[in-house]
């Protein structure tokens, strides 16, 4: 099926599958392969994506239901920063090249691995759009469908309390 | 920050810029965070097919007739492979390093199995196919007549021989590997005791779930007879050897790289199945290969952890002082041996007195076959066993000598004035201070209000039970001393190596033989680069994982990086150092005794005029114009490090939890753990170790079961089903620290990566055991998830009612 998506701003036409899941088709099709898959359950949320600003486990959806929408990855996310205002922060990408979010994972050491990050930011960045301001207990449950192994979610949830410009616990 | 620093700490370093022991942000983190970051299967490999494997449904089966008649019609299915067909493909079966005994029993593991499948998962055919819907297509249409044979899946029961998995050995039990330096004596302090403990406790299998499952790629060099080999693992360099060995490629034509990686936890700490079948097929079909895990495969496909049933018994004095350990362990070591399964558990065998004065001690250990996926390394591997095992039986003692737990403890401690510490196991705990960990996590949580308020709760006789669990942890790490492997019959060395090269331009270039995936070396290793020689960490690149540009390593796994690797680093520096004196002294005409080395100069002491940057020194090495006779034109050192000793990093940790009687749930209200690693080179890195570590073993105390149905089949293959926490469940953590160096290495530090795993699951059981204790509850099994803590509650209360009307 012929199929156009805007991705991260630009216009992106593919013959797919219909089975085909939008996951793989950016990764596999269009090269983005900065949005991780890490189960087949929709369960870990290292997909996570934008489309129209929503974040959603990009496993879930079928390429062909994506047709029309916008879809923002990890790798388009910087662009978006001056924009959407998203996560509020101090605007640290401008000079960094990271979005506040990114930045804010950065600083707290909110990643290790870093296979489930770029899916834990995307999912942030939504969090904060709907709750700009919330509190620690919101952030954890906020963030529930994404898994980490590694950081034991402590130092992630600092970072989105700094994105915040929430106050962080010590 | 540091409550209880142990003076002088780091202070005999000479050198310093000072990037040693600071919070370093990450060098790592721009890529990882941007999606610029490549895992295996993010990789463009032109021309790839695609590998699927056809797995046993059937955890135990003789394998019939493979009809691939279908599968072999379907778009883009190019081939499909059985056991038999691939045989000739392998100069040997799969490489398990480590016979633990010289008459351990195991059978022949190859890649795809050959006439019989001995666990759920057991690979049976390969599907090759253009693309990987194709292959997944082509998988479920490759038709295998099984004839189902009889799972043995209880390790008691496997035990017992009732069912054998292979034939070929008669039975299930491959080793028994013993401990006992002086069993008269722990039998006299039995016999002697004013108290003795004796308990059962069960490890649960534990599925590691590193975030991103495993996935190989294989690219071979036709004509150039090389091949290069892209995997998620953490051990490109052993692997490197084992494809030599299992697919009979010349060593020197073998290239493995692991690119990033996305977690290991010690599941990738070994050679499997996929990557050798990869290897063989891309050079028997002469195109590349390539094959991406997916989550429910990974749950069956990559090895498991623990794996354990433990008959613990302690000896004790009227006061509670422990005289006498005594640990029977059944092992399960799974279907297959891996590559070190059978020593996991011998990694806890030296430790389960942990952190007490123990004159007498008997460990045994009885390795055993189930039909199940084989068992290996997760994270602190066998020795979250030991000290799961000692510190649930300390707690059962301070109740039967009726003191607190953390007393029992503090009576029991190793003395600080006895380090270095000969062990009754025959290890030498290198340094330790106990208690200060102690005082200081009690503090953290308020201990004595907490118990207040406890004691209120229980007198008003509520339903939300208050828990407070101490544990203090000991372990080795630091893998490990080559002599004490060949001990233990380990097949290779413990060393590690490291070069340290100074670019013409002044720049340095470090290679590691350790295998970084999210611990962050390529930050710590340049801090620790940059520290002796007085320059900015940025200036300095760290190159690994890739066995054509760090040709030698030992990777990483066991809390080994930086004591054994990071120390490697350490040392080669210093020897560029030596050179860069020897160079500066001749350009100077002065003694190299004379040069000091300040904010990356070495200038004569005294006369700081007269001096040469490091990068004035590093041309000269490049020009090689007026070099002192005899010395080689270059500003690189390579030292490979083989450690005197383990290290022994220690800490106690201490959980709050508040138990509903009416639900069974647990809330974990509070968590405390002051770690002991020596001096820590980037703080921030070994909290985050310590605050994932802890996560992990919380999980496996009240969440976390590889559960298997009496026929083999994984009850919880999926993430829907398999419950790793998440954000929601955990508390903020409260972490300090003590320092205490290692005396036996060059930058006095110690391991941290396994220790929050290994101190937290006893922990978090003490507290739910110490909530429920007035419902007379002394005993609670992993994982402690709800149904179980209810059914123990009404259990104690019908058990309570029953003897109330006994007694009336």
């Amino acid at each position: 099926m012929e199929i156009t998506l805007s991705v991260n701003g630009d216009e992106r036409s593919s013959d797919v599958e219909p089975r085909r899941l939008l996951v793989h088709h950016l990764r596999d099709d269009l090269g983005l392969t900065g949005t991780n898959v890490g189960c087949d359950t929709s369960s870990c949320g290292a997909c996570t994506v934008l489309i129209d600003g929503e974040s959603v486990k990009s496993c879930t959806v079928l390429a062909v239901q994506a047709d029309g929408h916008a879809v923002t990855t990890i790798e388009g996310l910087a662009a978006t920063a001056s924009g959407n205002g998203a996560g509020g922060g101090d605007g640290a990408g401008a000079s960094t090249g990271l979005h506040p979010m990114q930045q804010a994972f950065h600083t707290e050491h909110g990643l290790q691995c870093g296979f489930c990050t770029p899916g834990m930011v995307m999912a942030a960045v939504s969090l904060l759009d709907e709750h700009p301001h919330p509190t620690e207990d919101e952030v954890r449950h906020g963030l529930e469908g994404n898994l980490c192994r590694c950081t034991g979610y402590h130092n992630i949830v600092r970072a989105v309390l700094t994105a915040a410009g929430e106050e962080v616990p010590s | 920050m540091t409550a209880t620093e142990v003076p002088g700490a780091g202070a005999d370093r000479e050198v310093g810029s000072g990037a040693f022991g600071q919070r370093l942000l990450r060098k790592e983190d721009a890529r990882l965070l941007t999606g610029e970051a490549r895992f295996v299967d993010d990789l463009d490999v032109p021309g790839a097919l695609w590998m699927g494997m056809v797995r046993s449904p059937y955890a135990h089966a003789r394998i019939g007739n493979i009809d691939a008649s279908e599968a072999k019609s379907m778009p883009g299915v190019r081939h499909v492979f059985t056991g038999h067909d691939l045989r000739p493909s392998w100069a040997d079966s799969m490489p398990c390093a480590w016979p633990v005994t010289d008459d351990m029993k195991s059978a022949p593991h190859w890649p795809v199995a050959l006439d019989r499948a001995c666990y759920v998962g057991d690979i049976v055919a390969v599907v090759v196919a253009d693309t990987r819907y194709q292959a997944a297509d082509a998988v479920d249409a490759v038709v295998v007549d099984y004839d189902p044979l009889e799972a043995v899946v209880d390790l008691e029961d496997a035990a017992s021989d009732r069912v054998v998995v292979h034939d070929e050995l008669g039975t299930n039990r491959s080793y028994t590997w013993t401990l006992s330096p002086d069993p008269e004596a722990v039998d006299r302090a039995f016999a002697e005791a004013a108290h003795t403990v004796d308990e059962r406790y069960v490890q649960q299998r534990l599925i590691p779930v590193a975030m991103e499952t495993r996935g190989v790629a294989v690219v071979p060099g036709v004509y150039g007879g090389d091949i290069t080999v892209y995997s998620a693992t953490q051990i490109p360099h052993i692997l490197k050897v084992m494809i030599a060995a299992t697919c009979g490629v010349p060593e020197q034509k073998v290239r493995v790289i692991a690119p990033s990686v996305g977690g290991g936890f010690g599941s990738k700490l070994n050679v499997y199945a996929e990557e050798l079948i990869a290897v063989a097929l891309a050079r028997q079909l002469g195109v590349p290969t390539r094959w991406t895990e997916e989550r429910s495969e990974n749950s069956v496909a990559t090895i498991q952890g623990r794996g354990q049933v433990q008959h613990m018994e302690l000896a004790a004095d009227a006061d509670g002082k422990v005289t006498a350990v005594r640990a029977n362990i059944l092992a399960d070591m799974g279907a297959y041996m891996q590559l070190v399964t059978p020593g996991i558990p011998l990694l806890g065998a030296f430790l389960y007195h942990g952190v007490y004065d123990v004159p007498a001690y008997h460990f045994e250990c009885t390795g055993v076959f189930t039909t199940l996926t084989p068992t290996d390394a997760y994270r602190g591997a066998g020795r979250p066993e030991a000290t799961y095992a000692i510190e649930r039986a300390m707690d059962t003692l301070a109740r039967k000598v009726g003191i607190d737990p953390a007393e029992i403890r503090r009576r029991n401690y190793i003395p600080t004035e006895a380090f270095p510490y000969d062990s009754i196991a025959g290890l030498t705990y290198d340094s330790g201070d106990y208690a200060p960990t102690l005082a200081r996590a009690l503090e953290l949580v308020g201990y004595d209000d907490l118990r207040a308020e406890q004691q209120r709760r229980r007198d008003a006789g509520g339903t939300r039970h208050l828990g407070i669990g101490v544990a203090t942890y000991v372990e080795m790490c630091g893998l490990a001393p080559s002599r004490v492997l060949a001990s233990l019959n380990y097949s290779a060395g413990g060393w590690e190596a490291a070069t340290v090269r100074v670019l013409p331009t002044g720049k340095i270039q470090v290679v590691s033989g350790a295998t970084p995936h999210g611990q962050g070396h390529e930050t710590s290793w340049s801090q620790i680069v940059a520290d002796r020689l007085g320059i900015d960490p940025d200036d300095i690149e760290v190159l690994h994982s890739d066995t054509a540009i760090s040709p030698h390593g030992m990777d990483t796994y066991g809390s080994r990086s930086l004591p054994v690797g990071g120390v490697a680093v350490a040392m080669a520096t210093d020897q560029v150092v030596t050179k860069a004196r020897a160079i500066a002294a001749h350009q100077l005409e002065c003694a190299a005794d004379d040069l000091e080395l300040v904010d990356g100069e070495l200038r004569v002491r005294g006369t700081p005029s007269r001096s040469m940057t490091l990068q004035a020194v590093a041309f000269e090495a490049f020009s090689a114009h007026d070099l002192p006779d005899g010395l080689e034109p270059n500003l690189t050192a390579q030292v490979t490090y083989d450690p005197p000793n383990f290290v022994f990093p220690f800490g106690t940790h201490v959980a709050v939890v508040e138990v509903d009687e009416e639900t069974g749930h647990i809330e974990l209200l509070d968590y405390a753990a002051v770690d002991d690693c020596g001096p820590q080179v980037n703080p921030m890195i070994v909290e985050g170790q310590l605050h994932g570590g802890i996560v992990q073993g919380i999980a496996q105390a009240l969440w976390e079961e590889a559960s298997y149905d009496d026929e083999g089949n994984l009850r919880n293959a999926t993430l829907v089903d398999y419950y790793v926490p998440t954000a929601a469940e955990m508390p903020t953590f409260k972490l300090d620290h003590t320092v205490t160096p290692s005396p036996t290495n060059l930058l006095g530090v110690k391991g941290i990566g396994e220790a929050g795993t290994i101190g937290s699951a006893p922990t978090v059981i003490n507290a739910v055991v110490d909530a429920l204790s007035p419902l007379g509850i002394t005993d609670m099994a992993m994982p402690a998830h709800p149904e179980r803590v209810w059914a123990a509650i009404r259990q104690a209360r019908s058990t309570s009612a029953a003897a109330g009307e006994g007694a009336s």
